[in-house]
Protein backbone atom coordinates (compact mmCIF):
# COMPACT_ATOMS: atom_id res chain seq x y z
CA UNK A 1 0.00 0.00 0.00
CA UNK A 2 1.59 3.63 -0.90
CA UNK A 3 1.81 5.76 2.30
CA UNK A 4 1.59 8.78 0.23
CA UNK A 5 1.27 8.45 -3.66
CA UNK A 6 5.18 8.91 -4.54
CA UNK A 7 5.83 12.34 -7.28
CA UNK A 8 6.82 10.28 -10.28
CA UNK A 9 3.53 8.52 -10.18
CA UNK A 10 0.58 8.91 -12.38
CA UNK A 11 -1.58 8.59 -8.91
CA UNK A 12 -5.14 7.64 -8.47
CA UNK A 13 -6.57 6.28 -11.62
CA UNK A 14 -9.83 4.88 -12.29
CA UNK A 15 -10.30 2.77 -15.54
CA UNK A 16 -12.75 3.78 -18.03
CA UNK A 17 -14.41 1.64 -20.82
CA UNK A 18 -15.84 1.85 -24.46
CA UNK A 19 -18.32 0.26 -25.83
CA UNK A 20 -18.22 -0.93 -29.48
CA UNK A 21 -21.26 -1.33 -31.31
CA UNK A 22 -19.60 -1.89 -34.69
CA UNK A 23 -19.07 -5.54 -35.62
CA UNK A 24 -15.23 -6.92 -35.57
CA UNK A 25 -14.87 -9.44 -38.26
CA UNK A 26 -11.57 -11.97 -37.07
CA UNK A 27 -9.07 -13.03 -38.34
CA UNK A 28 -10.55 -16.72 -37.38
CA UNK A 29 -13.44 -15.72 -39.77
CA UNK A 30 -15.76 -15.32 -37.07
CA UNK A 31 -17.50 -11.68 -36.07
CA UNK A 32 -17.87 -10.08 -32.72
CA UNK A 33 -20.82 -7.95 -33.24
CA UNK A 34 -20.38 -5.86 -30.23
CA UNK A 35 -17.43 -5.45 -27.87
CA UNK A 36 -15.80 -3.02 -24.78
CA UNK A 37 -12.54 -2.19 -24.61
CA UNK A 38 -11.42 -1.41 -20.86
CA UNK A 39 -8.24 1.45 -21.00
CA UNK A 40 -6.75 3.69 -18.79
CA UNK A 41 -5.11 6.50 -19.56
CA UNK A 42 -2.41 8.67 -18.09
CA UNK A 43 -1.22 12.62 -19.33
CA UNK A 44 -3.07 15.20 -21.15
CA UNK A 45 -3.79 14.58 -24.89
CA UNK A 46 -2.58 18.13 -26.68
CA UNK A 47 -4.36 20.06 -28.99
CA UNK A 48 -4.08 18.41 -32.14
CA UNK A 49 -3.86 15.11 -30.76
CA UNK A 50 -0.27 14.52 -31.68
CA UNK A 51 0.84 13.03 -28.22
CA UNK A 52 -0.53 9.96 -27.90
CA UNK A 53 1.23 6.71 -26.63
CA UNK A 54 -0.41 3.55 -27.05
CA UNK A 55 1.32 0.69 -24.93
CA UNK A 56 0.68 -2.78 -25.96
CA UNK A 57 0.47 -5.56 -22.80
CA UNK A 58 1.88 -8.80 -22.89
CA UNK A 59 0.44 -12.37 -22.20
CA UNK A 60 -0.58 -11.73 -18.78
CA UNK A 61 -0.53 -7.87 -18.57
CA UNK A 62 -3.70 -5.72 -18.52
CA UNK A 63 -4.76 -2.00 -19.08
CA UNK A 64 -3.47 -1.38 -15.55
CA UNK A 65 0.09 0.04 -16.34
CA UNK A 66 0.77 2.86 -14.08
CA UNK A 67 -0.41 4.20 -10.72
CA UNK A 68 -2.35 3.34 -8.37
CA UNK A 69 -6.32 2.02 -8.18
CA UNK A 70 -6.80 2.94 -4.58
CA UNK A 71 -4.48 3.73 -1.73
CA UNK A 72 -4.92 0.01 -0.83
CA UNK A 73 -3.37 -1.44 -3.79
CA UNK A 74 -0.21 -3.32 -2.92
CA UNK A 75 1.50 -2.57 -5.69
CA UNK A 76 1.31 0.10 -8.78
CA UNK A 77 0.58 -1.15 -12.51
CA UNK A 78 2.86 -3.21 -14.32
CA UNK A 79 4.99 -0.92 -15.89
CA UNK A 80 4.73 2.01 -13.18
CA UNK A 81 8.56 2.15 -13.76
CA UNK A 82 8.91 3.05 -16.80
CA UNK A 83 5.06 5.83 -17.20
CA UNK A 84 4.95 8.67 -15.08
CA UNK A 85 6.15 12.53 -14.93
CA UNK A 86 9.19 12.68 -15.93
CA UNK A 87 10.16 8.65 -16.38
CA UNK A 88 11.28 7.62 -20.28
CA UNK A 89 7.38 7.56 -21.02
CA UNK A 90 6.93 11.14 -19.36
CA UNK A 91 3.36 12.02 -19.06
CA UNK A 92 4.49 15.15 -18.44
CA UNK A 93 4.81 15.39 -22.60
CA UNK A 94 2.87 12.44 -23.46
CA UNK A 95 -1.38 11.36 -23.30
CA UNK A 96 -0.32 7.70 -22.54
CA UNK A 97 -3.29 4.86 -23.60
CA UNK A 98 -2.79 1.58 -22.55
CA UNK A 99 -5.66 -1.16 -22.85
CA UNK A 100 -6.81 -4.55 -22.00
CA UNK A 101 -6.45 -6.57 -25.22
CA UNK A 102 -9.75 -8.40 -26.58
CA UNK A 103 -10.12 -11.69 -25.14
CA UNK A 104 -8.11 -10.60 -22.24
CA UNK A 105 -9.76 -10.67 -18.42
CA UNK A 106 -9.19 -7.50 -17.28
CA UNK A 107 -12.38 -6.27 -17.83
CA UNK A 108 -12.66 -6.21 -21.87
CA UNK A 109 -14.59 -8.19 -23.75
CA UNK A 110 -12.98 -11.99 -23.30
CA UNK A 111 -14.35 -15.17 -22.51
CA UNK A 112 -15.46 -14.29 -18.62
CA UNK A 113 -17.62 -11.85 -20.46
CA UNK A 114 -21.68 -12.41 -21.39
CA UNK A 115 -22.36 -13.70 -24.72
CA UNK A 116 -24.83 -11.11 -25.46
CA UNK A 117 -26.26 -13.72 -27.85
CA UNK A 118 -27.02 -16.35 -25.32
CA UNK A 119 -27.21 -15.21 -22.23
CA UNK A 120 -24.57 -16.97 -21.13
CA UNK A 121 -20.94 -16.82 -20.14
CA UNK A 122 -18.86 -17.00 -23.36
CA UNK A 123 -16.11 -19.81 -21.90
CA UNK A 124 -14.97 -22.12 -24.38
CA UNK A 125 -17.47 -20.26 -27.00
CA UNK A 126 -15.12 -16.91 -27.24
CA UNK A 127 -13.45 -16.70 -30.77
CA UNK A 128 -9.65 -17.14 -31.12
CA UNK A 129 -8.45 -13.31 -31.49
CA UNK A 130 -5.19 -12.72 -33.09
CA UNK A 131 -2.27 -9.96 -32.68
CA UNK A 132 -3.97 -8.42 -36.20
CA UNK A 133 -7.56 -8.14 -34.44
CA UNK A 134 -5.79 -6.31 -31.42
CA UNK A 135 -4.35 -4.12 -33.57
CA UNK A 136 -7.60 -3.19 -35.53
CA UNK A 137 -9.37 -2.80 -32.28
CA UNK A 138 -6.86 -0.45 -30.86
CA UNK A 139 -6.69 1.56 -34.11
CA UNK A 140 -10.72 1.91 -33.39
CA UNK A 141 -10.12 2.86 -29.34
CA UNK A 142 -7.98 5.62 -31.19
CA UNK A 143 -10.62 6.99 -33.14
CA UNK A 144 -12.73 7.84 -30.51
CA UNK A 145 -9.86 9.98 -29.31
CA UNK A 146 -9.24 11.47 -32.24
CA UNK A 147 -5.84 10.11 -32.75
CA UNK A 148 -5.40 9.88 -36.06
CA UNK A 149 -1.63 9.16 -35.67
CA UNK A 150 0.22 7.97 -32.71
CA UNK A 151 3.69 9.74 -31.63
CA UNK A 152 4.56 6.08 -30.74
CA UNK A 153 3.02 2.78 -29.96
CA UNK A 154 5.20 0.41 -26.92
CA UNK A 155 5.21 -2.94 -26.07
CA UNK A 156 7.37 -5.83 -24.91
CA UNK A 157 6.85 -9.49 -25.89
CA UNK A 158 3.67 -10.19 -27.21
CA UNK A 159 3.14 -6.37 -26.85
CA UNK A 160 6.21 -5.78 -29.33
CA UNK A 161 4.48 -8.13 -32.00
CA UNK A 162 1.31 -5.61 -31.44
CA UNK A 163 3.97 -2.92 -32.42
CA UNK A 164 5.47 -4.80 -35.24
CA UNK A 165 1.62 -5.10 -37.22
CA UNK A 166 1.13 -1.80 -36.38
CA UNK A 167 4.17 -0.50 -37.86
CA UNK A 168 2.67 -2.32 -41.51
CA UNK A 169 -0.79 -2.73 -41.18
CA UNK A 170 -1.46 0.91 -40.39
CA UNK A 171 2.14 2.34 -41.49
CA UNK A 172 1.07 6.26 -41.23
CA UNK A 173 -0.99 6.01 -37.65
CA UNK A 174 2.42 6.12 -35.97
CA UNK A 175 5.84 8.08 -35.61
CA UNK A 176 8.07 5.48 -33.77
CA UNK A 177 7.83 2.08 -32.62
CA UNK A 178 9.35 0.65 -29.52
CA UNK A 179 9.96 -3.01 -29.90
CA UNK A 180 11.35 -4.55 -26.53
CA UNK A 181 12.39 -8.28 -26.23
CA UNK A 182 10.18 -9.72 -29.32
CA UNK A 183 10.66 -11.58 -31.98
CA UNK A 184 8.95 -11.64 -35.71
CA UNK A 185 7.22 -15.14 -34.56
CA UNK A 186 7.72 -17.59 -31.91
CA UNK A 187 10.19 -20.82 -32.20
CA UNK A 188 9.40 -24.45 -32.98
CA UNK A 189 10.68 -24.39 -28.91
CA UNK A 190 8.33 -21.31 -28.02
CA UNK A 191 5.45 -22.97 -29.68
CA UNK A 192 6.47 -26.46 -27.63
CA UNK A 193 6.03 -24.50 -24.23
CA UNK A 194 2.77 -23.27 -25.09
CA UNK A 195 1.75 -26.06 -25.83
CA UNK A 196 2.74 -27.82 -22.44
CA UNK A 197 1.09 -25.00 -20.78
CA UNK A 198 -2.49 -25.23 -22.82
CA UNK A 199 -1.95 -28.99 -22.21
CA UNK A 200 -1.50 -28.70 -18.57
CA UNK A 201 -4.89 -26.78 -18.61
CA UNK A 202 -7.17 -28.78 -20.71
CA UNK A 203 -6.08 -31.95 -19.24
CA UNK A 204 -7.36 -30.57 -15.41
CA UNK A 205 -10.56 -32.21 -14.71
CA UNK A 206 -11.67 -28.73 -13.67
CA UNK A 207 -11.40 -27.28 -17.23
CA UNK A 208 -14.80 -29.11 -18.46
CA UNK A 209 -13.70 -28.16 -22.20
CA UNK A 210 -13.17 -24.21 -20.98
CA UNK A 211 -17.17 -24.26 -19.99
CA UNK A 212 -15.61 -24.06 -16.11
CA UNK A 213 -17.67 -21.39 -15.01
CA UNK A 214 -20.76 -22.61 -15.53
CA UNK A 215 -19.64 -25.74 -13.63
CA UNK A 216 -18.73 -22.86 -10.70
CA UNK A 217 -14.76 -23.77 -10.47
CA UNK A 218 -11.51 -22.73 -11.89
CA UNK A 219 -9.13 -25.91 -13.46
CA UNK A 220 -6.76 -24.25 -10.21
CA UNK A 221 -4.22 -26.96 -11.40
CA UNK A 222 -3.95 -26.81 -14.75
CA UNK A 223 -3.76 -23.07 -14.90
CA UNK A 224 -1.17 -23.08 -11.77
CA UNK A 225 1.45 -25.75 -13.77
CA UNK A 226 1.15 -23.62 -16.73
CA UNK A 227 2.13 -20.44 -14.66
CA UNK A 228 4.85 -22.45 -13.28
CA UNK A 229 6.31 -23.66 -16.54
CA UNK A 230 5.82 -20.06 -17.86
CA UNK A 231 7.63 -18.46 -15.24
CA UNK A 232 10.37 -20.23 -15.59
CA UNK A 233 10.88 -19.47 -19.51
CA UNK A 234 10.52 -15.99 -18.30
CA UNK A 235 13.77 -16.04 -15.86
CA UNK A 236 17.34 -16.61 -16.77
CA UNK A 237 19.45 -19.82 -15.09
CA UNK A 238 21.65 -17.31 -13.42
CA UNK A 239 18.48 -15.29 -12.13
CA UNK A 240 17.15 -18.16 -10.40
CA UNK A 241 20.55 -19.10 -9.52
CA UNK A 242 21.08 -15.89 -7.40
CA UNK A 243 17.76 -15.82 -5.78
CA UNK A 244 17.47 -19.29 -4.54
CA UNK A 245 20.69 -21.70 -5.58
CA UNK A 246 19.88 -24.72 -3.29
CA UNK A 247 18.39 -22.78 -0.14
CA UNK A 248 16.26 -25.59 1.74
CA UNK A 249 13.22 -25.25 3.97
CA UNK A 250 14.89 -26.85 6.49
CA UNK A 251 18.41 -28.45 7.63
CA UNK A 252 18.70 -31.66 6.37
CA UNK A 253 17.14 -33.77 3.10
CA UNK A 254 13.43 -34.78 4.41
CA UNK A 255 13.12 -37.38 1.39
CA UNK A 256 9.71 -36.58 0.53
CA UNK A 257 7.77 -35.03 -1.87
CA UNK A 258 6.69 -31.69 0.16
CA UNK A 259 8.64 -28.64 -0.45
CA UNK A 260 12.65 -29.03 -0.34
CA UNK A 261 14.09 -26.71 -2.29
CA UNK A 262 13.22 -22.53 -1.71
CA UNK A 263 12.78 -22.33 -5.49
CA UNK A 264 9.70 -24.90 -5.69
CA UNK A 265 8.41 -23.18 -2.75
CA UNK A 266 8.42 -20.19 -5.56
CA UNK A 267 6.91 -21.88 -8.09
CA UNK A 268 4.14 -22.68 -6.45
CA UNK A 269 2.89 -19.49 -4.67
CA UNK A 270 3.35 -17.59 -8.31
CA UNK A 271 1.27 -20.36 -10.04
CA UNK A 272 -1.47 -20.54 -7.20
CA UNK A 273 -1.26 -16.20 -7.52
CA UNK A 274 -1.33 -16.43 -10.94
CA UNK A 275 -4.71 -18.40 -10.99
CA UNK A 276 -6.54 -15.88 -8.33
CA UNK A 277 -5.68 -12.98 -11.18
CA UNK A 278 -6.12 -14.62 -14.74
CA UNK A 279 -8.60 -16.62 -16.60
CA UNK A 280 -7.83 -19.65 -17.89
CA UNK A 281 -9.43 -19.80 -21.37
CA UNK A 282 -7.81 -16.32 -21.59
CA UNK A 283 -4.56 -17.65 -21.05
CA UNK A 284 -5.14 -20.57 -23.60
CA UNK A 285 -6.27 -17.58 -26.40
CA UNK A 286 -3.09 -15.51 -25.52
CA UNK A 287 -0.73 -18.35 -26.12
CA UNK A 288 -2.68 -18.95 -29.48
CA UNK A 289 -2.13 -15.15 -30.31
CA UNK A 290 1.38 -15.82 -30.14
CA UNK A 291 1.67 -18.39 -31.75
CA UNK A 292 0.27 -17.49 -34.75
CA UNK A 293 1.67 -14.16 -35.26
CA UNK A 294 3.88 -14.43 -38.32
CA UNK A 295 3.48 -11.60 -40.46
CA UNK A 296 6.25 -12.57 -42.70
CA UNK A 297 4.11 -15.38 -43.92
CA UNK A 298 1.90 -12.84 -45.55
CA UNK A 299 5.18 -12.52 -48.42
CA UNK A 300 6.12 -15.99 -48.44
CA UNK A 301 8.26 -15.42 -45.51
CA UNK A 302 10.09 -12.41 -46.76
CA UNK A 303 10.36 -10.34 -43.41
CA UNK A 304 11.92 -7.46 -44.76
CA UNK A 305 9.39 -7.25 -47.80
CA UNK A 306 6.73 -6.54 -45.00
CA UNK A 307 8.29 -4.02 -43.14
CA UNK A 308 8.92 -2.19 -46.24
CA UNK A 309 5.47 -0.53 -45.63
CA UNK A 310 6.68 0.77 -42.52
CA UNK A 311 7.11 4.69 -42.18
CA UNK A 312 7.94 4.99 -38.66
CA UNK A 313 11.24 5.15 -36.62
CA UNK A 314 12.19 2.16 -34.97
CA UNK A 315 13.64 1.02 -31.15
CA UNK A 316 14.35 -2.37 -30.73
CA UNK A 317 15.51 -3.47 -27.52
CA UNK A 318 16.93 -7.35 -26.61
CA UNK A 319 18.89 -8.58 -23.24
CA UNK A 320 21.16 -11.08 -23.08
CA UNK A 321 19.93 -13.61 -21.08
CA UNK A 322 16.64 -13.67 -22.87
CA UNK A 323 16.45 -17.00 -23.68
CA UNK A 324 12.28 -17.22 -24.36
CA UNK A 325 12.65 -14.09 -27.23
CA UNK A 326 16.57 -14.10 -27.25
CA UNK A 327 18.51 -10.96 -28.66
CA UNK A 328 19.00 -13.08 -32.48
CA UNK A 329 15.09 -13.05 -32.36
CA UNK A 330 15.07 -9.08 -31.94
CA UNK A 331 17.82 -8.97 -34.54
CA UNK A 332 15.96 -10.87 -37.31
CA UNK A 333 13.41 -7.85 -36.90
CA UNK A 334 16.83 -5.58 -37.07
CA UNK A 335 18.38 -7.27 -40.06
CA UNK A 336 14.79 -7.36 -41.98
CA UNK A 337 14.59 -3.02 -41.41
CA UNK A 338 18.34 -2.79 -42.48
CA UNK A 339 17.49 -4.90 -45.75
CA UNK A 340 14.65 -2.26 -46.37
CA UNK A 341 16.12 0.74 -45.50
CA UNK A 342 14.14 1.55 -42.63
CA UNK A 343 15.16 3.98 -39.56
CA UNK A 344 16.22 1.62 -36.82
CA UNK A 345 18.17 1.79 -33.91
CA UNK A 346 19.16 -1.74 -31.64
CA UNK A 347 20.52 -1.91 -28.12
CA UNK A 348 21.25 -5.45 -26.40
CA UNK A 349 20.90 -4.90 -22.17
CA UNK A 350 22.63 -6.29 -20.52
CA UNK A 351 20.98 -7.90 -17.82
CA UNK A 352 20.71 -10.67 -15.25
CA UNK A 353 16.50 -11.12 -15.09
CA UNK A 354 15.75 -13.08 -18.50
CA UNK A 355 12.83 -12.20 -20.63
CA UNK A 356 11.21 -10.37 -17.63
CA UNK A 357 13.96 -7.64 -17.90
CA UNK A 358 11.59 -5.89 -20.15
CA UNK A 359 9.86 -4.89 -16.94
CA UNK A 360 12.97 -3.74 -14.95
CA UNK A 361 13.70 -0.30 -14.59
CA UNK A 362 17.71 -1.12 -16.08
CA UNK A 363 19.19 2.34 -16.54
CA UNK A 364 20.66 1.25 -19.76
CA UNK A 365 17.30 0.10 -20.91
CA UNK A 366 15.42 3.29 -19.65
CA UNK A 367 18.45 5.87 -20.99
CA UNK A 368 17.34 3.90 -24.46
CA UNK A 369 13.62 4.12 -24.38
CA UNK A 370 13.57 7.94 -22.79
CA UNK A 371 16.70 9.33 -25.47
CA UNK A 372 14.31 7.35 -28.15
CA UNK A 373 10.76 8.92 -26.94
CA UNK A 374 12.94 12.35 -26.07
CA UNK A 375 13.00 12.65 -29.76
CA UNK A 376 9.81 12.14 -30.45
CA UNK A 377 8.67 14.66 -28.05
CA UNK A 378 10.79 17.10 -29.24
CA UNK A 379 8.94 16.83 -32.71
CA UNK A 380 5.88 18.02 -30.77
CA UNK A 381 4.05 21.24 -31.29
CA UNK A 382 4.56 23.79 -28.35
CA UNK A 383 1.67 23.84 -25.73
CA UNK A 384 -0.38 27.04 -25.49
CA UNK A 385 0.20 28.05 -21.68
CA UNK B 1 33.40 16.91 -35.70
CA UNK B 2 37.32 15.15 -35.57
CA UNK B 3 38.55 16.57 -38.48
CA UNK B 4 39.61 13.02 -40.11
CA UNK B 5 35.64 12.65 -40.19
CA UNK B 6 35.16 16.09 -41.98
CA UNK B 7 37.92 14.69 -44.45
CA UNK B 8 35.87 11.86 -45.44
CA UNK B 9 32.47 13.48 -45.51
CA UNK B 10 34.09 14.99 -48.37
CA UNK B 11 35.06 11.68 -49.98
CA UNK B 12 31.16 10.33 -49.47
CA UNK B 13 29.02 10.98 -52.25
CA UNK B 14 25.96 12.40 -51.53
CA UNK B 15 22.84 10.25 -51.37
CA UNK B 16 24.63 7.04 -50.52
CA UNK B 17 23.97 4.01 -48.30
CA UNK B 18 26.45 4.08 -45.93
CA UNK B 19 27.85 1.75 -42.82
CA UNK B 20 30.11 2.91 -40.08
CA UNK B 21 31.63 0.46 -38.30
CA UNK B 22 32.39 1.81 -34.77
CA UNK B 23 30.75 5.27 -35.16
CA UNK B 24 31.51 6.71 -31.69
CA UNK B 25 28.72 9.37 -31.32
CA UNK B 26 27.64 9.21 -34.47
CA UNK B 27 29.19 12.73 -35.37
CA UNK B 28 30.28 11.45 -39.22
CA UNK B 29 26.91 10.17 -39.58
CA UNK B 30 24.76 13.28 -38.14
CA UNK B 31 27.02 15.41 -40.43
CA UNK B 32 26.74 12.82 -43.36
CA UNK B 33 22.31 12.91 -42.94
CA UNK B 34 22.24 16.74 -42.73
CA UNK B 35 24.37 17.79 -45.44
CA UNK B 36 24.58 14.93 -48.11
CA UNK B 37 21.31 13.29 -47.55
CA UNK B 38 23.14 10.05 -46.58
CA UNK B 39 21.29 7.42 -45.21
CA UNK B 40 23.32 5.30 -43.18
CA UNK B 41 23.72 3.09 -39.69
CA UNK B 42 26.73 3.38 -37.45
CA UNK B 43 27.67 -0.39 -35.61
CA UNK B 44 28.96 0.44 -31.59
CA UNK B 45 29.46 -0.89 -28.40
CA UNK B 46 29.70 1.40 -25.80
CA UNK B 47 27.12 1.81 -24.24
CA UNK B 48 27.24 6.10 -23.80
CA UNK B 49 27.42 6.47 -27.73
CA UNK B 50 24.75 4.10 -28.47
CA UNK B 51 22.84 6.25 -26.44
CA UNK B 52 23.87 9.94 -27.68
CA UNK B 53 23.37 8.61 -30.94
CA UNK B 54 20.11 7.43 -30.33
CA UNK B 55 19.47 10.56 -28.41
CA UNK B 56 20.01 12.39 -31.79
CA UNK B 57 18.22 9.97 -33.59
CA UNK B 58 21.29 8.42 -35.63
CA UNK B 59 20.13 4.53 -36.69
CA UNK B 60 22.96 2.80 -34.37
CA UNK B 61 23.00 -0.36 -34.25
CA UNK B 62 24.81 -2.56 -30.96
CA UNK B 63 26.93 -5.04 -32.25
CA UNK B 64 30.27 -6.27 -31.75
CA UNK B 65 32.22 -6.17 -35.04
CA UNK B 66 34.44 -8.89 -33.77
CA UNK B 67 31.83 -11.34 -33.99
CA UNK B 68 31.40 -10.78 -37.32
CA UNK B 69 28.95 -9.22 -40.03
CA UNK B 70 27.38 -11.60 -41.58
CA UNK B 71 24.13 -10.41 -40.76
CA UNK B 72 24.56 -8.10 -43.67
CA UNK B 73 24.15 -8.65 -46.97
CA UNK B 74 26.42 -8.84 -49.93
CA UNK B 75 26.92 -5.27 -51.53
CA UNK B 76 24.00 -3.85 -49.53
CA UNK B 77 26.25 -0.65 -48.98
CA UNK B 78 27.49 2.46 -51.23
CA UNK B 79 30.35 2.87 -48.60
CA UNK B 80 31.33 0.72 -45.62
CA UNK B 81 33.67 3.09 -43.29
CA UNK B 82 36.34 2.78 -40.63
CA UNK B 83 37.39 5.73 -39.04
CA UNK B 84 40.75 5.02 -36.65
CA UNK B 85 39.34 1.56 -35.11
CA UNK B 86 40.72 -0.86 -37.77
CA UNK B 87 43.81 -1.64 -35.88
CA UNK B 88 41.90 -2.71 -32.45
CA UNK B 89 40.42 -5.59 -34.11
CA UNK B 90 41.23 -9.26 -34.27
CA UNK B 91 41.86 -9.39 -38.04
CA UNK B 92 41.89 -6.24 -39.87
CA UNK B 93 42.85 -8.06 -42.99
CA UNK B 94 39.49 -10.25 -42.39
CA UNK B 95 37.57 -6.91 -41.50
CA UNK B 96 38.79 -5.65 -44.72
CA UNK B 97 37.53 -8.70 -47.23
CA UNK B 98 34.42 -7.84 -45.02
CA UNK B 99 33.91 -4.27 -45.68
CA UNK B 100 34.49 -4.87 -49.50
CA UNK B 101 31.57 -8.06 -49.29
CA UNK B 102 28.74 -5.57 -47.91
CA UNK B 103 30.25 -2.69 -49.53
CA UNK B 104 31.41 -1.35 -52.63
CA UNK B 105 33.73 0.59 -51.43
CA UNK B 106 35.38 0.91 -48.18
CA UNK B 107 36.75 4.09 -46.52
CA UNK B 108 39.39 3.57 -43.97
CA UNK B 109 41.82 5.62 -41.85
CA UNK B 110 44.09 4.76 -39.42
CA UNK B 111 47.49 6.24 -37.39
CA UNK B 112 50.54 5.80 -39.15
CA UNK B 113 53.02 4.12 -37.34
CA UNK B 114 55.55 5.11 -39.55
CA UNK B 115 55.58 8.62 -38.46
CA UNK B 116 58.88 9.80 -37.84
CA UNK B 117 57.97 10.58 -33.84
CA UNK B 118 56.65 6.94 -33.30
CA UNK B 119 60.44 5.79 -35.24
CA UNK B 120 62.42 7.87 -32.46
CA UNK B 121 60.42 7.04 -29.62
CA UNK B 122 61.07 3.31 -30.33
CA UNK B 123 64.18 3.74 -32.20
CA UNK B 124 66.38 6.03 -29.95
CA UNK B 125 64.18 5.90 -26.97
CA UNK B 126 63.70 2.46 -27.47
CA UNK B 127 59.86 2.37 -25.89
CA UNK B 128 56.82 1.87 -27.42
CA UNK B 129 55.34 5.48 -28.16
CA UNK B 130 53.00 6.95 -26.17
CA UNK B 131 51.70 10.33 -27.48
CA UNK B 132 48.70 12.47 -27.07
CA UNK B 133 47.16 10.83 -29.64
CA UNK B 134 47.94 7.34 -28.73
CA UNK B 135 48.11 8.16 -24.73
CA UNK B 136 47.95 3.89 -24.26
CA UNK B 137 50.45 1.96 -22.65
CA UNK B 138 51.55 -0.81 -24.79
CA UNK B 139 49.99 -3.13 -21.88
CA UNK B 140 46.15 -1.41 -21.74
CA UNK B 141 46.09 -0.49 -25.87
CA UNK B 142 42.92 -1.13 -27.26
CA UNK B 143 45.37 -0.60 -30.65
CA UNK B 144 46.72 -4.40 -31.11
CA UNK B 145 47.29 -4.31 -34.72
CA UNK B 146 49.14 -1.20 -35.39
CA UNK B 147 50.33 -0.56 -39.11
CA UNK B 148 52.50 1.97 -41.39
CA UNK B 149 50.96 3.71 -44.06
CA UNK B 150 53.22 1.56 -46.47
CA UNK B 151 51.82 -2.14 -44.38
CA UNK B 152 48.63 -0.99 -45.23
CA UNK B 153 49.52 -0.24 -48.82
CA UNK B 154 51.12 -3.39 -49.21
CA UNK B 155 47.98 -4.85 -47.98
CA UNK B 156 46.00 -3.58 -50.17
CA UNK B 157 48.10 -4.75 -53.04
CA UNK B 158 48.32 -8.35 -52.00
CA UNK B 159 44.67 -8.59 -52.17
CA UNK B 160 44.47 -7.15 -54.98
CA UNK B 161 41.93 -4.27 -54.20
CA UNK B 162 42.12 -0.62 -56.28
CA UNK B 163 42.94 2.06 -53.78
CA UNK B 164 41.14 4.78 -54.97
CA UNK B 165 41.79 7.71 -53.20
CA UNK B 166 44.24 8.25 -50.58
CA UNK B 167 45.64 10.88 -48.57
CA UNK B 168 48.33 10.93 -45.77
CA UNK B 169 47.81 13.98 -43.14
CA UNK B 170 49.49 15.52 -40.29
CA UNK B 171 48.17 15.80 -36.71
CA UNK B 172 45.90 18.71 -37.65
CA UNK B 173 44.47 16.77 -40.69
CA UNK B 174 46.36 19.46 -43.34
CA UNK B 175 48.44 17.74 -46.07
CA UNK B 176 51.07 19.47 -47.51
CA UNK B 177 53.71 18.71 -50.03
CA UNK B 178 56.01 16.42 -47.82
CA UNK B 179 53.46 14.50 -46.57
CA UNK B 180 52.40 13.93 -50.15
CA UNK B 181 56.35 12.77 -51.05
CA UNK B 182 56.85 10.58 -47.84
CA UNK B 183 53.75 9.71 -46.46
CA UNK B 184 54.84 6.83 -44.58
CA UNK B 185 57.21 8.70 -43.29
CA UNK B 186 55.35 12.22 -41.93
CA UNK B 187 51.88 11.35 -42.52
CA UNK B 188 50.12 11.25 -38.98
CA UNK B 189 46.72 9.89 -40.11
CA UNK B 190 46.32 7.62 -43.00
CA UNK B 191 43.45 7.70 -45.75
CA UNK B 192 42.24 5.04 -47.63
CA UNK B 193 39.10 4.25 -50.37
CA UNK B 194 39.76 1.03 -51.79
CA UNK B 195 37.41 -1.26 -53.65
CA UNK B 196 37.83 -4.44 -55.39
Amino acid sequence: MPETIPADSVGLITPQVAQFDEPLVLACGQTLPTYQLIYETYGQLNADASNAILICHALSGDHHAAGYHSMEDRKPGWWDSAIGPGKPIDTNRFFVISLNNLGGCGGSTGPTSVNPATGKVWGAEFPMVTVEDWVVSQARLADRFGIQQFAAIVGGSLGGMQVLEWSVRYPERLQAAAIIASAPKLSTQNIAFNEVARQSIRRDPEFFDGNYQAEDTIPRNGLGLARMLGHITYLSDDSMGNKFGRQMRHDTYQYNYEVEFEVESYLRYQGEAFTKRFDANTYMLMTKALDYFDPAAREGGDLAKVLSKAQCEFLLVSFTTDWRFSPARSEEIVDALIRCGKHVSYTKIEAIEGHDAFLFPIPRYMNALRGFLGRVANRLPEEQA
Amino acid sequence: MRADLELISDWIPAGSRVLDLGCGNGALLEHLQQHKRVAGYGLEIDADNINTCIEKGIPVLEQDIDEGLQNFAEQDFDIVVMAHALQQFRRPDLLLDEMLRIGKEAVITFPNFGHWRNRIHLGIKGHMPVSEFLPYNWYDTPNIHFCTFSDFRDLCQSKNLKIQRWAAVDGQLRDHWWTRMMPNLFSETAIFKVSR
